[in-house]
Order: structure tokens, then sequence, then C-alpha cells
């Protein structure tokens, strides 16, 4: 039974496939308990969860915080900002304040890579990232998994395709990463400007310039939000050109298997990264995604408190 | 004064081509004489040294004191007292201070304060530009005059190719040094660590290896253009090394310094998002490790420098990307550069060189030599002691080193500046 022993949730490159698959088996008992008229199970009662949010984000908060509610945890949210000078105390003096304070968990979005690492230094709570700078995104991967394992039954030997900016996405990181282990083949494409150079790989997924290749015969469709600006530099001559080139269309989706799902982290950029005919098409499971990420959440908010 | 007579030590002296056992006799802070069997005088205490390496006080010829300006990361006093715990006699201090070096009252307050608290030699280097932004040169001339031994922007290039060219041209009337932190702005910015496999990783942005050697190329075409004399700092790319030894191969005017660091460890050392294995420019990949190595060995690289870089915990113990760039050097250098040796890529003759004479020559100061009636500035090393680098073992003020907690083989016995016995923890002279 002891198949869960992480003290927080880093990034999938800590998680073992056999975790990934409790994980997601724990999500599934939990998801029921969204589809009841009272939406409240007592188990996480007289528990405090910190949601401490470095960046601005509406759906991941909600889907925390909902998570933490459904399982009766008291939340506190607070959003901080950043600090952009050269003395980490700022930081650090947050943790150990929060920390004074006892809470249970500790979920954490911010906008430089390995922080919530670092705050696991300080702090004695478990601590959730809830996406670190370009690193990693845990929650988001996990969520994808299970939609596709509730939507085609098995992970293993799917093909997944991703497109857009691999390179500075952590949704990218996580989802390469997860995929991978739970044995899935994984390409990557986009604009160069989007991707390690000079590399036919990346964290274990093939990386290929021609989308049409990315895309024939793909089980899974991920298509990444496309940030228009990154670090005040231009990645791509300009929106038209992207959604013209590296938009996904449904001409495109042909290359892939039929039924092929398409799924996208939020919020889309309609008719940007993915035309709205291919967000609203039979096969999109963005919404389901969605649904997914508060059984998702609660389950990693459960494993993490009622363990031992 | 005091003279002592060294025995049976393993004498290295790169400038006189010396790698002998024998005696070394100091009078009066001088060498009086090296030799394999020297008569005893008397009146002499004789220190037997059997096992241990007799060479010329050390010169790092790129540090940062942090005085004036930033003393709770260092001071003249402290940094100079790492020197000499690390086998250094002289050192030559980087102009990025509060404010900076940039004006011969500037430079002569360093002095003074060296004068009063150092226990090393103290060599500043003033900035190329004014506040080292990059556009309006210093006054070399007064500079110097003052003290200033070269010029660099150091911790920042020289951005604007007409103003290095002008520097390098100026220079020329003092036959002064420029100094090169090369670095191409808009290609490292925002990166904190190498680019590649780690970076990918760890979901950081890197700086690419062309980011560095554009700007070595950059400022090598300025010395062949100019005539001037050039020295880039801290090299850590194999093409950069490449592009080193091609224009020293043309007879340009260049030499060049690497640091211990960029030939023992890589960027793998980032892993765990260790601040402390974050400087400019960034640790590289096995193979620029090995190039670099490469360069040593074969003369493209002169020197070995530290870039010791003190920074407090305010600035390390932080996010990796909120982090400072910069370790601390000065009293690792031996047992790193030891490495080398030990595993056989370097003899013992060109490490010692390329900390004595070689940088001595390349920014014109005395030193660097064991010739009779030099100033005995003196380094003992037991290359065998075997100690571990803790936080209490340190002189430094600051302790931001990758090599805290890590055994290290190799180290300074005993450190004399002009003759008097400086550094001397187990007091070989002083009992």
């Amino acid at each position: 039974m002891n198949r869960f022993t992480a003290r927080h949730i880093l990034g999938i490159s800590t998680l073992s496939p056999d975790e990934i698959t409790f994980i997601l088996d724990t999500a599934e008992s939990l998801k029921d308990i969204l589809e009841r008229p009272i939406k409240k199970v007592p188990p996480l009662r007289g528990k405090t969860v910190v949601h401490l949010f470095f960046e601005p984000s509406t759906r991941t908060r909600l889907s925390f915080e909902l998570a933490a509610k459904r399982l009766s945890a008291d939340t506190v949210s607070i959003s901080a900002k950043a600090s952009s000078v050269v003395k980490g105390e700022t930081l650090i003096d947050t943790a150990r304040n929060i920390e004074a304070m006892k809470p249970d968990i500790i979920v954490m979005r911010h906008p430089h890579s390995g922080t919530p690492h670092l705050l696991t230094k300080y702090v004695n709570s478990a601590v959730i990232n809830a996406g670190d700078g370009t690193n990693e995104h845990p929650s988001q991967a996990l969520l994808d998994l299970f939609t596709v394992r509730e939507h085609l039954g098995h992970i293993d030997n799917l093909k997944v395709a991703i497109l857009g900016d691999i390179l500075h996405s952590r949704v990218a990181h996580s989802d390469i990463l997860a995929f991978r282990k739970m044995g899935a083949e994984v390409v990557v494409s986009g604009p160069a400007t989007m991707l390690p150079s000079r590399q036919s790989e990346v964290l274990g997924a093939k990386v290929v310039l021609n989308m049409e290749e990315a895309l024939k015969d793909a089980d899974v469709i991920i298509v990444l939000r496309i940030q228009k600006e990154r670090q005040g530099q231009s990645l791509i001559p300009s929106v038209r050109e992207y959604a013209m080139f590296f938009g996904l269309s449904p001409d495109k989706v042909k290359l892939a298997k039929p039924g092929a799902l398409i799924m996208h982290p939020g919020p889309i950029n309609r008719g940007v990264e993915i035309t709205p005919e291919v967000a609203d098409g039979p096969y999109s499971v963005i919404l389901d995604q969605v649904t997914n990420g508060v059984a998702i959440r609660m389950a990693l908010l459960s494993l993490l408190l009622t363990k031992g | 004064m005091n003279a002592y007579l060294f025995t049976n030590a393993r004498i290295i002296d790169p400038s006189q081509n010396m790698d002998f056992t024998g005696d070394l006799l100091v009078r009066d802070g001088i060498i009086a004489a090296v030799g394999e069997s020297l008569d005893v005088p008397q009146d002499v205490r004789v220190l037997d040294l059997k096992g241990k390496w007799l060479v010329p006080g050390l010169l790092d010829m790129h540090v940062h004191l942090r005085e004036p300006g930033e003393e709770y990361k260092e001071t003249i006093e402290s940094g100079t007292t790492a020197a000499i715990a690390g086998g250094f006699t002289a050192v030559a201090c980087m102009p990025n201070t509060q404010p900076a070096n940039d004006s011969a009252g500037i430079t002569r307050f360093i002095l003074e304060k060296a004068q009063s608290s150092a226990r090393a030699r103290v060599y500043p280097i003033a900035a190329i530009t004014l506040g080292q932004k990059g556009e309006q040169l210093t006054e070399f001339g007064d500079l110097l005059n003052a003290g200033a031994i070269a010029f660099s922007d150091d911790g920042l290039p020289v951005k604007n190719a007409a103003v290095m060219r002008q520097a390098l041209e100026y220079a020329q009337n003092f036959d002064a040094l420029i100094i090169s932190h090369s670095e191409e702005l808009d290609l490292s910015r925002g990166g904190v660590m190498n680019e590649g496999r780690v970076s990918t990783i760890l979901g950081l942005k890197g700086i690419p290896a062309a980011a560095e050697e554009i700007a070595v190329f950059r400022d090598v075409a300025l010395a062949e253009l100019t005539g001037g004399r050039l020295h880039i700092a801290h090299v850590s790319t194999k093409g950069s090394v490449e592009i080193v030894r091609q224009a020293k191969s043309r007879g340009v005017r260049v030499t060049a310094e690497t640091a211990p660091h960029y030939f023992s460890l890589t960027e793998e050392a980032v892993f765990g998002y260790n601040t402390f294995a974050k400087m400019s420019p960034p640790l590289r990949t096995e193979e620029d490790r090995l190039a670099v190595i490469e360069g040593i060995k074969d003369g493209a690289i002169d020197a070995i420098a530290t870039d010791h870089a003190p920074h407090s915990v305010l600035e390390k113990e932080c996010e990796f990307q909120a982090a400072a760039n910069g370790i601390i050097g000065l009293e690792t250098a031996i047992p790193l550069s030891l490495n080398l040796v030990r595993d056989g890529f370097i003899s013992a003759s060109r490490i010692i060189r390329c900390m004595s004479i070689s940088p001595s020559k390349i920014l014109g100061v005395p030193g660097g030599s064991l010739v009779d009636g030099n100033s005995a500035d003196i380094c003992i090393i037991d290359p065998e002691a075997i100690f571990t680098l803790t936080r209490e073992s340190l002189h430094s003020l600051s302790y931001n080193s990758p090599f805290l907690g890590k055994n290290l083989q190799g180290k300074a016995i005993l450190t004399l500046v002009d003759g008097r016995p400086v550094f001397d923890p187990t007091g070989l002279l002083l009992s």
C-alpha cells in the first residue's frame, strides 16, 4: 500500500511511474465527488493549504482552491510579487513567516525555475509546485495523463504530438517527462526559435521541424498557448504568420489518427495556435482537462496529507 | 631581519626553468641564494622541507576585493588574508567596486587601504570606461600614475566596439594592458547558466558558448587592428581557446587566463539549482573543460586566475535566477590546479608558471620569480595534504564555493612576503 512516499510534488522528474499511476488511480476515485450534489468530503478537515502565487493565474489557482475545499481543508491565498532585486531574503522571509503559522501544504507558483525546490529547504510543510518559471508544471501533466487515460484507456505506446513553444513551456517539459515515463512516444514541433538549438531530442521527445511529421498518426495532440512576448524578445515575426504556419487547423488534424484527442492547457488563443473549429470540435477534450484538473489536485493534496 | 634556509624542497621556478630538489636562502627579506646544496650559515633558521614544494609567491591576476563599497562581502584585509592562505603573495583587484575604480582618487584609496591593512601585495586594475558604462574612457595616464596596473570593465563587457578600439589604441601611449570580459550581451541577456542539455532539464535560460566566442573574436580582431595589448579574462569555452590560439599564431598581442572552476567543473554542477555554481561566464560542458586544459598545456592560455568573487548569503541564498554571479577561489586554486598535475594532464612547472611568472609578466609587475636578489615572496606547498573545505577553514568573509564540504588535496603551508612569514598556520617559522 506504501506506493506513495513523495514528501513534495516538485516535478514529474522526481516521480516514479508507479507513483504517477497511483496518483491517477486516486484521482479517479475522487472524481465522483465532483459530480455529487454536495461536493464536499471530510478527509482534510483541520488541514491548512496556503496558495502562494508569485505569478498571475486564474485557472490553476481556482482549481487548487476548489480541490482543497472539496476535501474540507482550510485555504488561504496569497498573491505576491516576485522580487526582481538580487536579494533572496524577501522570498525566504516570506516562506519562514508562512511556515510560522503552521500550514500543512504550500502550493507555489513562481516565475523563476527552481523556486519551489528552494522553498523546501526552509519549510516543513509539503510543497506542491504549481508552475515554476520554464521548468515544470507537474499537476498539469498529471491531469493531461489522466484525461488521455480516461478517453483512450491507456497511455503506453500512444504517439503524443506537442506543438508550440517547447523551449519556454513548463507544460511542455512536464508533459514530455510524464508521457515518456508512462511509455508513450512524444514528438515535439514548432518554430525553431521555440525549440532547443541543434537538438534532435529533448528530454526524451523527438524534435521535428516539420509539423506534418509530428502530427502523422498521432493519438494525442497537445497544443501549447502561444505567448506573444517572451522576456521582451519576439520569437515569431507575427501572430498572423504563426497562425498560418504553426496553428492547428482541421486539415492538419486529418494527418493524425482518426479520433485523435485535441488538448490544450488553456487559456486558448482562438485563431492563433488553434482554430475555433478544432478547439470546439468533437475530439477536443480541453474542458475535460479542466474538470480533471480538480480531481488530480484533490489526489495530490490527499496523498501528501493522509499518508503515514 | 631574520634569515631562513629552506632545505630539501622541490624548488620549482619556471622563470629560470628550475625544477629540482635543493635549498633556498632568504636573508633580509630577499632571496639570497638558491642551489642544490647550500652551506648552512651561522645565525640562520633551517627548515627541512622534504616532500614539499617551494615556489615563487603566486600572483592572482583576477580577484574582486569588494572594497570600497561592499565590505560585507570582502575587504582588502580579508581578501588578502584569503590570498596568503591560498599561497598568493599578490593579487590584482578588479575595478567593479562601489564606486567603480575609474579615477585616480579611488585607486589611491585602494592602495592606501592596502598599505595599512593588506596581507599581500595589491595591484589595482582600473576601469576602461567611466562608471564601467562602456562610453567614455577613463584617464589612463592619471590612473597609471596613481598605481593602476591595467584596465578592465570586468563584470561587464565594453559593449561598443568603437569604444573598445579606442581603449586598445589609447592604451598604447602608456604601454598599458586592456583586460576584456568578453561577452555579447544581447545574446547572453536573461541567461543564467550554460545553454545546453542541463539548462533544458532545469528549465533555466541558457547562455550559448557563442556569446563568449563572438566577443573574444571581436576583441582579438580589434587588437589586431590597433596593435594594442589585449588580455582575455576567464576563458571558458573550446571556441575561445581556439580563437586565442590562432590569434597568437598570427602574432596578435593577446594573452588569456582561465579560472580553476572552468577546468574542474561542468554545467552539471548547477543541478539542484546550486547558486554556488552560478558565475559569468557560466560553467560549460566536458568538451569545453578538456579544451581549457589543453589550452593551459599548449600555451593558448597563459595564466590561471581565480576570479575570486565573494558574495554573501543575501546574494546567493535565493532563487537561482536572482542569485549573483561568482564564486570565491583564492583558497581552492592550489588543490584544483594540482589535480591537473596529479591526473597527468599538465606538469607542475607549467601550472606554477601560469600562477606566477606568467601573470606577472602580463601585468608588468615584479615578482613571480625566485631569482637571487628578488623580494622573498615565496609559497611553500604540501602537495599531499588533504583537507576539507569548510566555512570555518576559509579566511574570506564569504563562503560561496561549490567546493564547500569537499575534500581537496594540496595546500599552501607557509607563505612569505618580503621574507616575512605572513601565513604560517602551524608555526613552522614562528615556534
